[in-house]
């Protein structure tokens, strides 16, 4: 891996840009981040191909586009079973007639992965298509109006697990997306945070370095859905991870990294306050669900710990 | 006839004709009884006889998604499947033509549940007639074989460019061992060159495919397709003549037997026809004139050529192997319904449902069609519901 170009600061990445500006996503959105990073840290050829959902409908309205790469939407819950069918022609197009096989990346938002899209992501790890599959979790369906999803976070208040007087928002946990696409068996898979690009950065790199599929699980605050100002949108996904709620790790061939520890947690109150989603959170009817939302947090904290020291 | 007789059933005629197609990839769902077309291809590929990617998929949702990829990337791109597949399969059939793929698609005509069947039915192939697919219907095996390789050569040509199904009838074909002609690799190569691709995915020319369209562009879109497709008339015709020429075989959109003069016509679709043509042939000994049309081409649906084959016949008797549920006829009958309305001859018409879920159409049940039409004829008026053959209770 010494041969891969690893960057320190956030000055050392590519200036190019193969996503235009003019897209229509909403202001403070974490989403065109990790797009921009991908493009760059991905090296051409490419092809990126896109579930149903905020990325695609705010980037490509006709006859507009924001894409400088091949970019293909074909449905909501099949982008991997798309992005399988892609890779296979091309391996066997430059087998055949000496096409070029570009690498596939698909960005599909956690509705299209957790939910609809889950047996589709399955089939292609599974079948070990190379291809980087890249989950922009925003926690609830916000394209659609921010509906409950399978990524939403224990507490949170959504549209469809609204705080009730009877029951105080998602009652249930976020699904363990990286473990279950480990049990696959597959070579490389982490998450990503806006507020930590070279860490972003540099997994995007390495996971262009492998063969086989990769899933990347990226944090993308929603001002929308989330309700908070716009311009705190960096602040709320630095203390996702400063709470050890979003840990930032990596899989690499079955072993744990945690890239970016956390030795001091902020309160996880810190995290809440600033969102309305969790804004009932504090209060004092609510305090046992608060209390174990971070009982659940330092469990995985701990689960984590003992796997990276494995 | 052109090439050499062999002895296969439907299903694994078609995997040789997509063999020698020399496809790319295969993306394909088991499901009865389309299944032997996928282990046969699948066959071929292990055993190097077939250089191409077989992606197992875990769906048929997942078989027709990664065939869109495939085929927008560049390639030749086959896949397979019957009833629940294709109902699985539904959304992404819109999109498949709405983006211009040029998949070919076998199916196994099988009924849908409930009750779990795996017999034929037209139901599936009936689902997919609004998606702007291409649609064929093979009556044999010899027809499935030469249809697969027309189908490539249709959906391909850069003046179609929509995706394509090959019909044939669940068991009756897929599992019947049937002589055939198969032709020679070269002249297959010849008849079917290379796939040429128009607009595929290339890193060095960015495009978007798939976009948004909100109400300022949408309805452009549909209607571009839709005189897209109407422009794909011609072509398939020409392909057909064409395919006549190499094999001997005669190929039309519609076909005829006996039509020319015959008062009273019975329109039928796939394996049926078969039947419905030995019933004429035995009237017509008895001094009776009966005609039978069949459609080779269901999507586009041949209009024009229909109505040709029609002109003589006061009383058409259409037959569907399908239930259109809460509807004034099954699906075939309201085509046909739709076709003469712009008439001027205007034959009677009634709707005849039969052979549901694998039931079988004996030329005792076509007579029964026959002497109905007859009726019909002399009374001057048609049964208002459609009628059921071969059924318990209330048999025609």
């Amino acid at each position: 891996m010494s041969e891969l170009k690893f960057v320190k600061t956030l000055k050392e990445i590519p200036r190019a840009e193969h996503f235009a500006p003019g897209h229509r996503l909403c202001a403070g959105c974490g989403i065109p981040q990790v797009v921009r990073m991908a493009l760059k840290a991905v090296p051409n050829p490419k092809v990126v191909v896109n579930a149903t959902g905020c990325l695609e409908v705010s980037t490509t309205v006709f006859p507009y586009t924001s894409w400088g790469v091949p970019w293909i939407h074909v449905a909501f819950e099949n982008a991997a079973a798309v992005a399988s069918g892609i890779e296979a022609a091309f391996k066997i197009l430059s087998k055949k007639y000496g096409k070029q096989k570009p690498k596939v990346i698909v960005f599909a938002g956690d509705g299209g992965t957790f939910d609809i899209g889950f047996q589709a992501l399955s089939g292609a790890l599974e079948r070990g298509h190379d291809m980087i599959y890249i989950c922009y979790d925003n926690e609830a369906y916000m394209n659609t109006g921010i509906q409950r999803s399978g990524a939403t976070p224990k507490g949170a208040s959504t549209t469809t697990s609204p705080a009730g007087r009877v029951i105080p928002g998602k009652l249930e946990r976020k699904k363990n997306l990286i473990e279950i696409a480990i049990a696959h068996g597959i070579p490389y898979a982490a998450t990503m945070n806006p507020a930590f690009p070279v860490d972003m950065y540099n997994k995007l790199v390495k996971a262009a370095s492998v063969s086989g599929p990769v899933v990347l699980h990226y944090f993308t605050p929603c001002p929308t859905g989330w309700y908070f100002d716009p311009s705190k949108s960096i602040e709320i996904a630095r203390l996702a991870v400063q709470t050890r709620i979003w840990p930032l790790y990596e899989y690499e061939n079955s072993r744990v990294r945690i890239t970016v520890p956390v030795k001091e947690p902020k309160p996880i109150e810190d995290y809440f306050k600033l969102q309305g989603r969790f804004r009932h959170l504090l209060e004092p009817q609510n305090r046992w669900l608060l209390e174990e939302i971070k009982r659940d947090v330092e469990e995985n904290w701990n689960r984590l710990l003992k796997l990276a020291s494995q | 006839m052109r090439g050499k007789l062999v002895g296969m059933n439907g299903d694994r005629a078609v995997a040789y004709a997509v063999k020698q197609a020399d496809v790319d990839v295969i993306s394909a769902y088991p499901i009865t009884p389309q299944t032997i077309i996928v282990e046969t291809l699948a066959e071929y590929v292990n055993n190097g006889e077939l250089d191409a990617a077989f992606i197992p998929v875990e769906s048929e949702h997942s078989a027709l998604s990664a065939a869109v990829g495939a085929s927008l990337s560049g390639a030749r791109v086959f896949t397979a499947t019957s009833s629940q597949g294709l109902a699985l399969m539904y959304e992404i059939l819109w999109i498949a033509a709405g983006l211009r793929t040029t998949i070919v698609m076998a199916i196994g005509n099988r009924a849908l549940s409930p009750n779990i069947n795996i017999h034929c039915s037209h139901d599936d192939a009936y689902a997919a007639r609004d998606t702007g697919w291409l649609q064929f219907f093979a009556e044999n095996v010899q027809e499935a074989y030469d249809l697969t390789l027309m189908a490539f050569r249709i959906s391909e040509d850069h003046r179609v460019l929509f995706p394509s199904i090959v019909n044939l009838d669940g068991f009756i074909l897929t599992h019947a061992l049937e002589g055939l002609y198969v032709l020679e690799d070269s002249d297959v190569k010849a008849f079917l060159p290379k796939k040429e691709p128009v607009n595929p995915v290339d890193p060095g020319k960015p495009m978007t495919y798939g976009a948004l369209d909100l109400f300022d562009w949408y309805m452009e879109h549909r209607r571009q397709q839709y005189a897209s497709l109407e422009s794909a008339r011609p072509i398939i015709k020409e392909v057909f003549e064409e395919y006549s020429n190499l094999t001997g075989r005669k190929y039309s959109p519609v076909k005829s037997f006996n039509t020319e003069g015959a008062e009273v016509a019975v329109m039928i679709l796939g394996s049926s026809a078969g039947t419905a043509r030995y019933v004429a042939r035995k009237l017509a000994e008895k001094g009776k004139k009966i005609g039978v049309i069949s459609l080779t081409q269901y999507r586009p649906f041949p209009a024009k050529e229909l109505r040709e084959a029609i002109k003589d016949a006061s009383v058409v008797a259409v037959m569907d192997r399908s239930v259109s549920f809460g509807s004034p006829g099954a699906q075939l009958f309201m085509d046909v319904s739709a076709t003469l309305i712009r008439s001027k001859v205007r034959p009677l018409l009634f709707n005849v449902i039969y052979g549901l879920g694998g039931r079988d159409l004996t030329p005792a049940h076509i007579e029964k069609v026959v002497d109905l039409a007859e009726s019909v004829m002399r009374r001057g008026e048609a049964p208002e519901e459609p009628v059921w053959v071969g059924v318990r209770g209330d048999e025609l």
